[in-house]
C-alpha cells in the first residue's frame, strides 16, 4: 500500500520533504509541491478511505478534519498541512468503537452506496464543533445569538458542502441528530 | 439459539445493511483504493467535434512517446463493437465518428500527470460532416446520421380503434410535453482495472451495475471463449443506470491497453470526463390528443412519443419501450394508440437513468391530465378518479390488471398526510396578499417490474445458494449491490426462507467466475425477479438437506441448519443448489404487436409535492413532499423508504435544477459547480408511505421499487407549481431562467 507513486517525472527534481500528521501517525513524504492533501493521502500514504469524488471542491467527498475543522482535502495543498493534526475517517474511530455518528449513520441508514459517507461523518463532526462554538449559519436568523437551535434547518443548511447523490439526506439529518442531539441540549 | 420458522422474522425488518460497517469506516474499497503493483495508468483520447472523418493523428512535441502503450482500432483483436443489442457502437474510432467525446485512440504510462500531458498534446486533423443535434431535426432527416431514417427503433401500441372517437368526443385536449437530459452523477466517477494477456485471458475489476453486461462485450472484443473472462464488481459509489451500460466501454479500453502493454492498467474518469462522454437521460418530446366526454371519461388517447437516443443505439430501444408503455399511465381508456421512436442526433448516446423512459413519458401524461382536467372544469385529481384503472380492467396493451389496484385509496391516504384539500383552499387565499406563492399538486403513476414483455423469459436468470465450511449460506448472483441494499434483502429473503439466523446468510462478491448470469442490476427486478430466485435457490438447499436425511423438514434450530450444511459438505465435498427463472402462467406478450402482459407486476403511486414560488428571483422550492405507494410486501422498511426518497430527491433535480447545457453536441456545464444537484437544503422532508398488497410471484410478496420514484416528482411540482402561480407550463427542467420567462410571457 505505501509504494510511492511517480509523480510528475518532469518535476521530479522538484519533490520536498513533507511531513504529515495523520491520525496521530507521522508521515515523512517526499512530495511535489502541487501535489494536493487528497492525493498525499490516497497515493502517497495510502489511506483510501477518503474518496475523490470531483476534485475540484464542490461535493464534499473529500472532507477530512484539520486541528478539528472540516477542509476539503481535494483543494488544499499537502505542503500547507505540516505541523497540523489532520484525521481521515481511518481515525475516527476509536480502534473497534465506532464513532457515536458511524454508528448512528448504521442505524439511521445516512448512506446507500457509502461513498460520500467518509466525508459526510468527517464534516458532520466538524459541523458540531462549530456549532458548540456558536459559528452562526446562512439560516440562523440572529447572528448575535447566543442560543443557536440545533434544528433541521440549522443541520440542512450546515451540511449542503456535502452532497449525497443517493439522497439519503433523510437518513443523514437523523444520524447527526442521534449522535449529537444528546449534547447540544447541553 | 432461534425458534423454528412460525412467522416472519427478517422480512418486513429493517435488518441493518450487510456492508455498513465498511462504508462508514472508509474500508469499503472502490476501484480506485485497488492499485496493482507495476500498474499503469490509462487515458482515452476522445474527439473534439460531433460528425466527421478523422484524417491524420498529430502526436503532440515534448512528449516522449516511445516510453507510451498505445491502443488504436487496429489493436482490437476481436470485433470492434460494445456488444448489447444492435453492435452499433465502437470501443474506438476506425476513420468516421459520430459525437463529440467519442473514443479513438488510448495511452497508457505508469506516470498518471505524463499521461494526461500526453492525452492533452493530441490533436486530431479532420473532415466535418454536417451534424443534427435536436430531436425534430433528426425527425425531420435534416442529415441521415444513423441507418435509412436516424430511426434506431419504433413501436407502436393499438387498442380499440381511436380513429373513431374523435367525431363524437364531447371534447379534444392536445398538448405538447418536453424533457431534458439528466446527468446521473453517482459520486463515484467511472472506473476499472484490466489484467489481459494471451496465456490468462482478461479480468476487470470495476465500478458496475451488470458484470454480466462487460463480460459478453469483453468476449466480443477479444475473441476469448468465455472462462477466459472473468469480470468482478468492486464496491461500487451509485450507479442510477449510469453504470449500466458504459463500463463495459471502459473495460474493454483497460483491458486492451493491458494486453498490449502486459501490465496491469486502471483507467478512473475524472468528473468532467465522466459527464461530458458517458450516459445521461434521454431527452424526450410527448404529443397528446385526447378525447373526453363532458363528465369526464377518457375516450381515446392519441400519444407520440420521441426520444433522442444520442449517436448510437446502444439501450435506445428498451429505453423508448419502457416509456411506450407507460405513456397512457394508470388509467383505463378504450381507444388508444401510441406511436414512438428513438432517434438518432449526434451527442454522446444517451442510456439508462433510474426510470429508463418512463419519467419522460409519465411526466407529459400527467401535465396532460391537468391540462384536460382544466379543460372540463374538474378538478385534477376528480378527473383522475373517474378514470384510475381498477383490477380486472385493461392497460394499453390490453393487460388485464389481475392485482386489487386501489390508486384512489392511495391518494386519499397522500392527500390526508398532506393536508392536500385543506391547502389548496388556504394558499389561493393566502396567494392573493402574498408575495411568495404557494402551491400543492399531485401526480398518480405507475411503474412496471422486471424486464418489459418477454425479457425475463429470455434472459432465463439464475441464482446459486451453496453450503459453506462453516455452515453458512451463501447466496451466489450476479445482482450488485450499488447502494440500493441488494446484499441485506438477499440476506433477508434467504433467512426467511430458511427460517435461520440473518447472520448464516452471506452474499457473494459478483464475480462471473464464481457466480451465476443473474442477469443485470436493473429495471427495479433485482428484488421482485432475482429476489425470488434467491429464494428457492435457499430452499432447494434446504430440499437437498431434509432429502438426504442431515435436517429435520421442520422444527430445527440456525444451529441445527449450520450443523447440517457441514455434515453435508463432510460427507459430499460440496453443498450448492441453483435456481434458474421459469415465467408465472399466464404472463403472455405478443412482441410483434406490442400487446398482452407487459410486466409481471406494477408498483402504483401518488405523489404530493408543496412548493413556494419565489416571483422576484424566479426560484421554486419544494417545502413538503409525500409519497404514497404500494410495492407488494415491503422486506425492509428502512431501505425501502431510502429507495423512495432518494428517487424523489433525484426527482426533484431533474425537475427544478438539473439543467445539461448542449453547445455542439457536447455537454458544456460538465463539472459540479455548474450542474446543480440537491443538496441537503434543497430536499424538503420526504413522508413515504407503503400500503401493502402481496405478490404472489415476488419473495415473500414483494414486488419491484427502485425506478418509481423517480417517476412522480417532476408532474407533481409542476402542477403544485401551477397551482401557485396559475400558470401551466410543460417543460423541464424549470430552472429560474427557464420560469421566468414563462411567467413574463403569462404577465405580458
Amino acid at each position: 500500500m505505501s509504494e510511492t507513486n511517480s509523480g510528475g517525472r518532469e518535476f521530479a527534481d522538484r519533490t520536498v520533504p513533507v511531513i504529515l500528521q495523520i491520525n496521530g501517525i507521522k508521515h515523512e513524504l517526499q512530495l511535489e509541491p502541487r501535489v494536493s492533501l487528497l492525493d498525499a493521502l490516497r497515493e502517497y500514504v495510502g489511506l483510501t478511505g477518503t474518496k475523490k469524488g470531483c476534485n475540484q471542491g464542490a461535493c464534499g467527498a473529500c472532507t477530512v478534519l484539520v486541528d478539528n475543522e472540516r477542509i476539503n482535502s481535494c483543494f488544499a495543498l499537502a505542503v500547507q498541512y505540516q505541523d497540523r493534526e489532520i484525521t481521515t475517517i481511518e481515525g475516527v474511530a476509536h480502534s473497534d468503537q465506532l464513532h457515536a455518528l458511524q454508528a448512528a449513520f448504521i442505524e439511521c441508514d445516512g448512506f446507500q452506496c457509502g461513498y460520500c459517507t467518509p466525508g459526510q461523518i468527517c464534516s458532520a463532526i466538524a459541523m458540531f464543533e462549530e456549532f458548540k462554538q456558536g459559528a452562526p449559519s446562512a439560516v440562523t436568523e440572529h447572528l448575535a445569538e447566543t442560543e443557536i437551535e440545533f434544528s433541521e434547518a440549522e443541520i440542512k443548511e450546515r451540511m449542503s458542502g456535502n452532497l449525497c447523490r443517493c439522497g439519503a439526506y433523510v437518513g443523514i439529518v437523523e444520524a447527526i441528530r442521534e449522535a449529537f442531539d444528546k449534547e447540544a441540549a447541553r | 439459539m432461534s425458534s423454528p420458522k412460525t412467522e416472519r422474522r427478517f422480512v418486513g425488518k429493517s435488518v441493518p445493511r450487510k456492508e455498513g460497517r465498511d462504508k462508514v469506516t472508509g474500508a469499503a474499497r472502490y476501484v480506485d483504493d485497488i492499485r496493482f503493483p507495476e500498474m499503469l495508468y490509462g487515458a482515452t483520447v476522445r474527439t473534439t467535434s460531433p460528425r466527421g472523418r478523422i484524417k491524420e493523428i498529430i502526436f503532440g512535441e515534448n512528449v516522449p512517446w516511445d516510453e507510451f502503450t498505445i491502443v488504436t482500432a487496429k489493436d482490437i483483436p476481436g470485433e470492434n463493437y460494445v456488444a448489447l443489442i444492435l453492435n452499433d457502437q465502437p470501443y474506438l474510432v476506425e476513420e468516421f465518428f459520430n459525437h463529440t467525446e467519442e473514443p479513438v485512440l488510448l495511452l497508457a504510462h505508469e506516470d498518471k500527470f505524463l499521461v494526461e500531458k500526453a492525452r492533452r498534446s493530441i490533436r486530431f486533423e479532420i473532415e466535418e460532416f454536417s451534424p443534427v443535434f435536436t430531436i425534430e431535426d433528426s425527425v425531420n432527416k435534416r442529415e441521415i446520421i444513423w441507418g435509412e431514417d436516424n430511426v434506431f427503433k419504433s413501436f407502436l401500441v393499438d387498442k380499440g380503434n381511436v380513429d373513431e372517437v374523435w367525431e363524437s368526443a364531447d371534447v379534444i385536449v392536445e398538448g405538447e410535453y418536453l424533457t431534458g437530459a439528466q446527468e446521473q452523477l453517482y459520486i463515484e466517477n467511472n472506473g476499472m482495472i484490466a489484467i489481459a494477456n494471451h496465456e490468462d485471458g482478461v479480468t476487470v475489476w470495476g465500478s458496475m451495475q451488470c458484470p454480466y453486461y462487460v463480460h459478453k462485450a469483453l468476449i466480443k472484443l477479444f475473441n476469448l471463449p468465455e472462462e477466459k473472462v472473468r469480470v468482478v464488481q468492486t464496491e461500487t459509489g451509485g450507479g442510477f443506470g449510469g453504470k449500466e451500460e458504459y463500463p463495459s466501454m471502459i473495460a474493454g479500453h483497460a483491458a486492451l491497453l493491458s494486453w498490449k502493454s502486459g501490465r496491469p492498467v486502471k483507467i478512473i474518469y475524472d468528473r468532467a470526463e465522466d459527464m461530458a462522454a458517458t450516459t445521461k437521460r434521454h431527452p424526450s418530446h410527448t404529443r397528446h390528443r385526447t378525447a373526453v366526454s363532458r363528465d369526464g371519461k377518457l375516450l381515446g388517447m392519441e400519444i407520440d412519443f420521441t426520444v433522442d437516443g444520442g449517436a448510437y443505439a446502444t439501450l435506445s430501444a428498451v429505453v423508448l419501450s419502457r416509456g411506450t408503455i407507460h405513456a397512457a399511465g394508470p388509467y383505463l381508456c378504450p381507444n388508444v394508440r401510441i406511436r414512438s421512436r428513438a432517434v438518432a442526433t449526434n451527442a454522446p448516446p444517451h442510456g439508462a437513468f433510474r426510470g429508463f423512459g418512463a419519467p419522460q413519458s409519465i411526466f407529459g401524461l400527467e401535465r396532460h391530465m391537468d391540462k384536460i382536467a382544466k379543460t372540463l372544469g374538474l378538478s385534477p385529481e376528480e378527473f383522475r378518479r373517474r378514470n384510475f384503472i381498477q383490477e380486472g380492467q385493461t392497460t394499453a396493451t390490453q393487460q388485464v390488471i389481475h392485482e386489487k389496484v386501489d390508486l384512489s385509496g392511495l391518494m386519499d391516504r397522500a392527500f390526508e398526510l398532506s393536508g392536500y384539500n385543506e391547502k389548496r383552499e388556504k394558499f389561493a387565499e393566502q396567494n392573493k396578499s402574498s408575495r411568495l406563492k404557494k402551491g400543492i399538486g399531485f401526480a398518480s403513476f405507475m411503474h412496471g417490474a422486471g424486464f418489459t414483455g418477454s425479457g425475463e423469459k429470455y434472459l432465463e436468470s439464475v441464482v446459486g445458494a451453496e453450503a459453506t465450511e462453516q455452515g453458512n449460506v451463501r447466496i451466489l448472483a450476479a445482482s450488485t449491490e450499488i447502494g440500493q441494499g441488494t446484499n441485506t434483502i438477499f440476506g433477508q429473503i434467504a433467512s426467511e426462507a430458511l427460517g435461520i439466523d440473518y447472520n448464516l446468510i452471506e452474499v457473494a462478491k459478483p464475480d462471473t467466475s464464481n457466480v451465476p448470469n443473474s442477469g443485470p442490476t436493473v429495471a427495479s427486478r433485482t428484488c421482485m425477479i432475482v429476489g425470488k430466485l434467491v429464494e428457492s435457490a435457499a430452499l432447494g438447499l434446504k430440499q437437498t438437506l431434509v432429502g438426504s436425511g442431515f435436517l429435520k423438514d421442520s422444527g430445527y434450530t440456525s444451529e441445527d441448519f449450520s450443523n447440517a450444511c457441514r455434515a453435508y459438505i463432510e460427507k459430499h465435498g460440496a453443498l450448492k443448489s441453483f435456481s434458474k427463472y421459469q415465467q408465472p402462467e399466464g404472463i403472455n406478450w405478443d412482441d410483434e404487436h406490442y400487446r398482452g402482459d407487459a410486466y409481471g407486476a406494477y408498483a402504483w403511486a401518488v405523489y404530493v409535492a408543496e412548493v413556494t414560488v419565489d416571483p422576484t428571483v424566479y426560484e421554486a422550492h419544494v417545502d413538503d413532499f409525500v409519497a404514497v405507494q404500494e410495492v407488494g410486501r415491503v422486506i425492509n422498511p428502512v431501505l425501502a423508504t431510502g429507495q423512495i426518497e432518494g428517487g424523489v430527491a433525484q426527482g426533484i433535480g431533474y425537475t427544478l435544477y438539473e439543467n445539461v447545457v448542449w453547445r455542439d453536441g457536447r455537454m458544456a456545464n460538465n463539472q459540479m459547480t455548474n450542474y446543480i444537484i440537491p443538496t441537503s437544503a434543497d430536499i424538503p422532508p420526504i413522508r413515504v408511505f407503503f400500503a401493502e398488497n402481496p405478490y404472489a410471484y415476488g419473495p415473500a410478496g414483494a414486488k419491484g421499487i427502485g425506478e418509481l420514484p423517480m417517476d412522480g416528482a417532476a408532474p407533481a411540482i409542476l402542477s403544485a407549481i401551477e397551482n401557485a402561480t396559475g400558470v401551466s407550463i410543460n417543460h423541464i427542467p424549470l430552472v429560474p431562467e427557464s420560469l421566468m420567462e414563462e411567467l413574463e410571457t403569462e404577465t405580458i
